[in-house]
């Protein structure tokens, strides 16, 4: 028990060596002295509470996804029959309940039909995307298939994730975290932020723009009613608009969206210095709204951002430059923040900020600062205690006790975790409770010396005979923290991270390393009788 | 050298005599802390009530002004904001638990904060926003959930293990003495009504640890005093046991304490609650390991049978083999 031969005492010092050092550039990183570049330098990241910060959490609206993909289908579904050799006629077309129904004019084309969408309907990727029944011999249903639904969801996600980066960096913020959490909720952790408010605007922005005719014989009593003539639908003006509070009836299909853009910039209105933004459409949606504008000269055209109508001017005159300017009742503010949108792309599906928390960074400075100071005032207890009750053994403790706070810190900066204001109350509980087998161990010992146990065999069944409730209470331990793990979030994981290290580096410092102290010690010095 | 020795070595105190009163107490106190968080209920923090948390320094001011604030905050339409201290004397945090039709919608909770900083920034000069939490309704209905699945695990599977390591006695004895535990935890958080959040969960489960590390000990030692003295009655064996291992119950839960201490008092404020809880926790905890998980042994029955192997048949055929028998 008490015996170490060379090579278990080269590996447990080489150990404690690594992990002690690991802790250094992060122990440095405090002061003004530099670590070497030259040297690995793990660290400690200090979380969102400590540093300062913003942590968002985005959540899609997934039932979105699965209306705008019925919405394309249709679109689909009418342009394939009607490009058709020769053309398909159907009628009764419906999106109720989630699926796609029409009715062939001609049943016999129902075989040609199918075959044109069987494309569409197995998709590109390896789940079939729609399942297609014919009743009655001349009505087709479309169903999307869970599968299908799914990866569009997680499509959208990940397309999702691009624009969110893009448009933080667009805010030169520096080193943001983006990540996806679940099917549909993506977390952003901006460290240092100064402004959360601008961040959360510019992310609850969807940016979907669209161009669609407006429907000019809808009568304006419906419109205002919200009841849209066939084909048509209604949306209303956005609340900066000059028309802010009434509604506008657009044509459903035939529109293009601002998807195609390569450029957008907040600008101003040469004739009313109003705010606007300029955009710029790629070689194919210039294109289309060069048709668009030439098809329907004398006719007015509503600019649609997020299903809220901007502006319905008059195409006075083709547009083919493959520019345009948005107006809209913006401030220079909200132009550029349109003109940001737009430059990363529209967002594929809605989002929403479901759970916010910002910290400012004098506050985590002073907590770190605060931690700090508890934390050494309350190791500082714990030594005397340990020393005043256990002597030498009570010194072994104290020496195991730092290197058990260099350690625990030293694998946090190996393991790249993230120490968070929970965590420093880790910390502090870790200190407090390393002792522990310190103290369970001294104890034994101490009973074996009343039973008249020679010196070693005392300590060595001190140690033998306490390491089982030590094995035991680490084990219940590490239950509790492993589910916390599991179960909490955020800053609480922080607090898991440092109780699950530390249980290991206790045992290995309060355990290993003092029992081979011990052991030196006996042997050197053979002591008769010991105080404790 | 003298060393300090907090439990006399000949200590025996007779902790069983007791044990009825004391557990019918522990029981009373286990009905009353339910009770008050059935009543008086959990004063639930942003993370599980949703709506949201401003916290803010007023840094030319020696104090906030929590009633101006209070009132303000009032005239909004928000329904009543809870306004606290919170660290120093010119620190406050405003909460405001939203109104049902509020949350629902997902962006209420963020125009609602805007609205509250922004007036404030407007009415204070020297207003220092320092952080705000902003939970939605669903998120704190997930939060709500986890949390209980958390302490329920971690509950059942502690003990499950300590039925493995030890027997189903113990198991039994440990879960009575974690649920004690939980049980006035909560019951303290409802007394006082001091925010109840994410941390204090965080708390709970390192009381469960903690509290469990003493129990550990005790039984560990009851099961040796068991192999050992096997024709003592188990009361005055399990006193023994307790009377024993008594240094080592008082000197690991003094440890925890004096580190806790400072962090307690000079710590960020922000860490107050979940330190606070822990601390509770741990007297608790230290109460229980003696007079809830001791004495249950005596009423599920251990005998001193529970540990000494039986002999299997395979056992029986081998000293046949031998001819031992």
């Amino acid at each position: 028990m008490l015996d170490f031969p060379t090579w278990r005492r080269v590996w447990l010092w080489l150990v404690t060596l690594i992990c002690v050092a690991a802790a250094l550039p992060s122990l440095l990183s405090a002061t003004s002295i530099r670590w070497p570049d030259a040297l690995p330098d793990p660290m400690v990241n200090l979380g969102l509470d400590l540093a300062g910060g913003s942590h968002i959490l985005l959540e899609a609206d997934a039932s979105q996804v699965a209306a705008q993909r019925l919405d394309n289908m249709e679109e689909n579904v009418r342009n394939t029959m009607r490009s058709a050799e020769p053309r398909i006629r159907i009628g009764d077309v419906s999106t109720r309940d989630g699926r796609l129904s029409f009715v062939l004019d001609n049943p016999s084309q129902i075989d040609r039909a199918r075959e044109l969408l069987l494309p569409s309907i197995n998709g590109t990727g390896l789940v079939r995307e729609w399942d297609m029944v014919v009743e009655d011999g001349n009505r087709m249903i479309l169903t999307p298939t869970q599968e299908g639904i799914d990866q569009a969801v997680s499509d959208a996600m990940e397309s999702a994730i691009e624009v969110v980066r893009k448009r933080i960096d667009e805010l030169g913020t520096r080193e943001p975290t983006i990540i996806r959490q679940g099917d549909t909720r993506i977390v952003v952790q901006v460290p240092g932020l100064q402004d959360p408010e601008q961040l959360k605007a510019l992310l609850g922005q969807t940016a979907k723009l669209e161009f669609k005719l407006v429907d000019q014989n809808a009568l304006p009593s419906d419109v205002q009613q919200g009841l849209a003539p066939p084909g048509s639908e209604i949306f209303a003006y956005a609340e900066t608009s000059d028309f802010a509070g009434s509604s506008l009836a657009v044509r459903r299909l035939g529109g293009i969206r601002g998807d195609n853009l390569t450029g957008a910039q907040q600008s101003f209105d040469p004739q009313t210095n109003e705010p606007v933004v300029n955009i710029q459409f790629d070689s194919d949606g210039g294109r289309r709204f060069a048709k668009l504008t030439t098809d329907n000269v004398g006719k007015p055209f509503a600019i649609i951002l997020d299903e809220q109508v901007l502006s319905a001017p008059n195409i006075n005159e083709p547009i083919r430059g493959g520019t345009a300017m948005i107006s809209g009742g913006f401030s220079v503010e909200t132009a550029n923040q349109l003109a940001i949108s737009l430059r990363s792309g529209a967002l594929p599906v809605d989002l929403a900020v479901i759970e916010e928390r910002t910290v400012g960074p004098d506050l985590g400075a002073d907590s770190i600062k605060r931690g700090m100071l508890a934390m050494a005032l309350g190791s500082l207890l714990v030594i005397v205690l340990m020393i005043a009750s256990y002597g030498r053994f009570g010194v072994y403790a104290t020496v195991a006790l730092v290197i058990n706070v260099a350690m625990l810190l030293g694998i946090m900066a190996v393991l790249n975790t993230t120490l968070t204001l929970p965590g420093i109350a880790g910390f502090v509980l870790t200190i407090g409770a390393a002792v522990d087998a310190n103290v369970l161990i001294n104890e034994r010992i101490r009973e074996e010396r009343k039973r008249g146990r020679r010196v070693v065999a005392a300590v060595e069944n001190g140690y033998k005979e306490a390491s089982r409730a030590i094995y035991d209470a680490n084990v219940t331990n590490f239950i509790a923290g492993v589910l916390l793990f599991l179960f909490g979030s955020g800053p609480v994981r922080g607090f898991a991270v440092v109780l699950v290290i530390g249980l290991f580096t206790s045992v290995f410092t309060a355990v290993t390393l003092s029992r081979m102290w011990v052991a030196d010690w006996l042997r050197k010095a053979k002591p008769k009788d010991i105080v404790l | 050298m003298k060393l300090l020795k907090l439990v006399p070595d000949d200590t025996n105190i007779k902790f069983l005599k007791w044990r009825i009163p004391f557990f019918a107490v522990s029981l009373l106190l286990i009905a009353a802390s339910w009770a008050l968080v059935f009543t008086k209920g959990l004063n639930y923090g942003v993370d599980f009530a949703g709506g949201l948390e401003v916290r803010a320094t007023f840094t030319q001011s020696a104090e906030a002004p929590v009633g101006e604030l209070r009132e303000q905050v009032a005239t909004l339409g928000y329904g009543d904001p809870v306004v606290q201290r919170f660290g120093e004397d010119n620190q406050v945090s405003i909460r405001v638990r939203l109104p049902d039709e509020v949350s629902a919608d997902k962006e209420a909770a963020q125009e609602a904060a805007n609205e509250i900083v922004s007036t404030l920034q407007g009415e204070y000069s020297d207003f220092r926003l320092d952080g705000n939490d902003n939970v939605s309704g669903k998120v704190s209905g997930e939060f709500r959930e986890k949390a209980l699945l958390a302490l329920l695990a971690a509950m059942l599977a502690i003990a499950l293990y300590i039925w493995i390591r030890f027997e189903w006695q113990f198991g039994v004895g440990a879960l009575f003495a974690l649920f004690h535990d939980v049980s006035l935890t909560m019951g303290m958080f409802a007394l006082f009504q001091m925010e109840f959040s994410l941390q204090i969960i965080a708390a709970i489960l390192a009381i469960i640890g903690y509290s469990l590390n003493d129990t550990i000990v005790v039984y560990d030692r009851i099961r040796e005093n068991l192999k050992k003295f096997r024709k003592m009655p188990l009361p005055e064996l399990l006193d023994l046991s307790v009377n024993e291992t008594l240094a080592r119950t008082v000197m690991t839960s003094l440890t925890l304490l004096v580190a806790l201490i400072p962090l307690l008092f000079f710590g960020p404020a922000s860490l107050f609650g979940m330190v606070a809880g822990i601390t509770l926790g741990l007297f608790v905890g230290t109460y229980s390991s003696v007079y809830m998980a001791a004495p249950i042994l005596v009423w599920l029955g251990v005998t001193s049978d529970s540990f000494v192997p039986t002999e299997t048949v395979l056992d029986q055929q081998e000293k046949k083999a031998r001819g031992v028998v």
